[in-house]
């Protein structure tokens, strides 16, 4: 699990439908610096399949996934 | 990127759910490093003109009064700015469709920026690849 201290960046994008978080993340990476670790919270059941999908074809990395009731977390390092 | 990996899209409804549908679509692909290549004709020429692109634009017949109530509910971003954000993250040109330009009698200058130019449709096909994607 991924403490509080390590997230470079929090978005919470709940209530944003598809596909708005992933759309705040991408923004988010390009913003950040490598190394960084962005959270997203999402409530967009696209976000699930969206986000590891698109986290893998740009090359970072899914540190974590953690389904909570209604909502999901996701925890991205940026890796280039 | 290879040729396959491009999409086209032409645009030709002018209604808001149609042009939300697309640009979710489009975003998606340009998240995903697709080229996309988008030619504007008709109604949805119409709806980009400067003056009206944020105006109500209604929805498809099939929508219904509950359809479009739906809509509203879940709310989010305009279309224009799920657009505006596919253009910045990815490879995503929009052309107007001279033809259409020339019904609506319209110049480029009565368009919103997120139109980048007017050409023909033997233009459109130069650039874009595969079989566009009709909305």
């Amino acid at each position: 699990m991924t403490t509080t201290s390590d997230i470079t960046r929090s978005i919470d994008a709940r209530g944003m439908p598809c596909p708005g978080p992933l759309m705040a993340l991408i923004g988010a990476i390009r913003e950040g610096s490598v190394g960084d670790t962005i959270e997203v919270i999402s409530s967009d059941e696209g976000s699930k399949t969206d986000i590891p999908a698109w986290v893998s074809k740009a090359g970072h990395r899914l540190a974590e996934v953690d389904q909570q009731d209604g909502f999901a977390r996701f925890v991205i390092e940026k890796a280039r | 990127m290879s040729e396959d990996d491009a999409v086209s899209v032409v645009l030709f409804s002018g209604t808001d759910d149609k042009l939300g549908a697309a640009a979710i679509l489009i975003a998606g692909a340009a998240a995903m490093g697709r080229k996309v290549t988008i030619l504007v004709q008709y109604w949805a020429l119409d709806a980009f003109r400067a003056d009206r692109i944020l105006k109500d634009h209604g929805a498809a017949q099939e929508a219904g009064a509950e359809g479009r109530a739906a809509m509203e509910r879940q709310g989010g971003q305009h279309w224009s700015e799920t657009l505006r954000q596919a253009k910045e993250l990815g490879d995503v040109s929009v052309h107007a469709c001279s033809h259409s330009m020339e019904m609506l009698g319209l110049v480029m200058e009565d368009l919103d920026p997120l139109v980048d130019g007017q050409e023909g449709v033997a233009s459109f096909f130069l650039e874009a690849t595969g079989s566009p994607t009709f909305v």
